[in-house]
């Protein structure tokens, strides 16, 4: 018993609120990363791997060029145009090689690894200190780090707002919701989906670079994980909006509460890391929170309508 | 308008499974023929006009649309020429997006698409118009989303699609097989007075022969992969479905016992 008395006087409720903040923002970072996966996944209709690769392309490629002397927005700027790259690849392996989405985006990813490792001088992390370099945004002072999170997040989505509205992006949405149907609209199905992935590991990418300048280093294995963080993400976002605003809410909105999907994430994982749980469960515990709401819409279905209900029923008149 | 020369096609050739499906099929419309296309199971008539459609290149032959020869152009790149109505009520229309949305895409059939709104104000008035003449009501619900219309609704929607921008020529498969009859026939209604109305030049494949012979000016019957009968103007006009399983067994020969069934 006095083990867990020790247990429970050792975890302090203000170190936990103190902790929160700092969830918050790498939840904005993270959610950013997740709005990219929310238009392969959601938009595009592919569940793209490309994204662990490109995450941690993000973050090298920015932290390499801070410390080679270029300016950090510069570096973001080009983390995102290489993530676009990548994504691009990702696309050209799927549509002009015929390669399965899914296993063009796990090469891609795969090969990233070795080309994250020769950007970072084929060393598995690069510290970056916000002491010597003048950073968008530092886990070293938090409230500044969730103002730049929210300016980041909120110019991402109007963006995003505009671009899925305009002719391109409704092309774009067509073609994840029927490409047969798109090719008689005279649309490009293959050109969309290299953009729809371009797109998606750009912001990736851009969430990759704010990540190592937040935590101060890139590092090659920052990405792993991260199709799964980003799904977590869009998830619970869905079903939090859903039950929040309902029909209500609009497309913005959607993308507001992805996000907010992120930052959902983060507090948890901060609340696991306050009750000194391992942290290494978190992958474990990600991996059930997704299966979970992954199979929450057919679950509904089958409550509604199953073979097993059928047989219910049907017993109640003629097998008696 | 649409001249198709010496098309044929092989599906899985070399295999166990290997199909002619096309059999130097040789085909001319005219501008504003409404032609209506029968034939057996497995006769070629979807196949055709796949192969019109540029769902995949055909292995010999040409195609022709209104003066350009188009054998070698992707589908997305012919949909500049052409309307399709398929015959899935799924397949025509994009569910997750709404009616206005969808209409909007095909506004844009066959133009670039840049950076500019996808659905702008003044268009959403001649949706409102073009919807009002459907007269099911989906004028008053240009935001819904499509995912939420009945299956005959979204095939007339579809139509309004396929025939937004007067396409040079306008592929009909079986697009009313999947309705109920009550509801095919308001298609079939809503169809003729397109066609009617805008003098396009159309295929319709059907299995009904009733409907083969009310509609249009001219009656093809394919079988094997080929045109084998072709009758149009005054002839058909008078034509009876008699006449026609007359006329099919006498050219198809025994093999019409087995699709007479699926032809009646």
């Amino acid at each position: 018993m006095s083990a867990v008395a020790s247990y429970f006087s050792s975890l302090s409720l203000l170190g936990l609120l103190g902790r929160l903040p700092a969830g918050v923002a790498q939840g904005l970072i993270w959610g950013i990363m997740a709005l990219g996966v929310y238009v392969t996944f959601r938009l595009l209709d592919v569940a793209d791997l490309s994204v662990d690769g490109t995450f941690s392309t993000g973050g090298a490629v920015t932290v390499m060029l801070i410390i080679s002397g270029v300016n950090p927005w510069l570096a973001i700027l080009v983390a995102m145009l290489a993530g676009l790259i990548a994504g691009a690849i990702t696309g050209l392996l799927h549509t002009k090689l015929g390669i399965p989405a899914i296993l063009a985006g796990i090469l891609t990813q795969y090969a990233l690894y070795s080309i994250n490792l020769a950007i970072m001088g084929f060393k598995a992390n690069q510290a970056v200190s916000v002491d010597k370099y003048a950073l968008v945004i530092s886990g070293r002072n938090v409230p500044l780090a969730i103002v730049v999170g929210l300016i980041f997040v909120a110019v991402i989505i109007g963006i995003m707002y505009w671009f899925f509205g305009t002719e391109m992006g409704s092309a774009l949405r067509a073609t994840g919701c029927n490409p047969q149907m798109s090719k008689a609209q005279g649309i490009n199905i293959n050109s969309m989906k290299v953009m729809g992935l371009a797109l998606s590991n750009g912001l990736v990418a851009l969430a990759g670079g704010l990540a190592a300048q937040y935590s101060g280093f890139a590092d090659v294995n920052s990405g792993r994980g991260a199709i799964v963080i980003g799904l977590a993400a869009v998830i619970i976002g869905e079903v939090i909006g859903e039950a929040l605003l309902g029909k209500r809410l609009n497309f913005a909105g959607k993308l507001a509460f992805v996000v907010v999907g992120g930052i959902l994430y983060y507090l948890v994982y901060t609340l696991v890391l306050w009750l000194k749980l391992d942290s290494n469960l978190m992958k474990l515990f990600t991996a059930v929170i997704v299966a979970i709401f992954l199979a929450v819409p057919y679950l509904k279905g089958q409550a509604k309508t199953s073979f097993k209900k059928a047989a219910k029923n049907g017993n109640g008149k003629e097998a008696k | 308008m649409l001249t198709i020369t010496d098309v044929s096609k092989t599906f899985n050739p070399g295999t166990v499974n290997e199909k002619r499906a096309l059999n130097k099929v040789n085909l001319t419309l005219n501008e504003g023929d409404f032609v209506t296309v029968i034939g057996g199971n497995g006769a070629g008539k979807s196949t055709m006009l796949n192969a019109i459609a540029g769902v995949w290149p055909v292995d010999e032959g040409s195609i022709v649309i209104d003066g350009e020869d188009v054998t070698g152009l992707p589908d997305y790149k012919r949909a500049a020429l052409i309307g399709r109505v398929f015959q899935d009520p799924m397949t025509g229309t994009a569910a997750t997006m709404e009616i206005e949305e969808n209409l909007a895409l095909a506004a844009r059939r066959g133009k670039i698409r840049g950076l500019k709104w996808g659905v702008t104000k003044a268009e959403k008035a001649v949706f409102r118009e073009k919807l009002q003449i459907l007269n099911l009501g989906l004028e008053d619900r240009m935001t819904a989303k499509v995912g939420l219309l009945s299956g005959g609704q979204r095939q007339a929607l579809t139509l309004l699609m396929a025939t937004f921008q007067k396409p040079k020529l306008l592929l009909l498969d079986e697009h009313t097989a999947a309705l109920d009859p009550k509801t095919a026939e308001k298609v079939l209604e809503a169809t003729e007075r397109v066609v009617q109305r805008d003098n396009l030049t159309t295929l319709m494949v059907t299995h009904n022969m009733k409907d083969a012979i009310a509609h249009g000016n001219r009656l093809i019957m394919m079988n094997e992969g080929k045109v084998i009968l072709d009758i149009r103007g005054e002839e058909k006009s008078k034509l009876t479905v008699e006449d026609l399983l007359h006329q099919f067994s006498k050219v198809a020969g025994e093999e019409f016992v087995s699709d007479k069934a699926i032809l009646g």
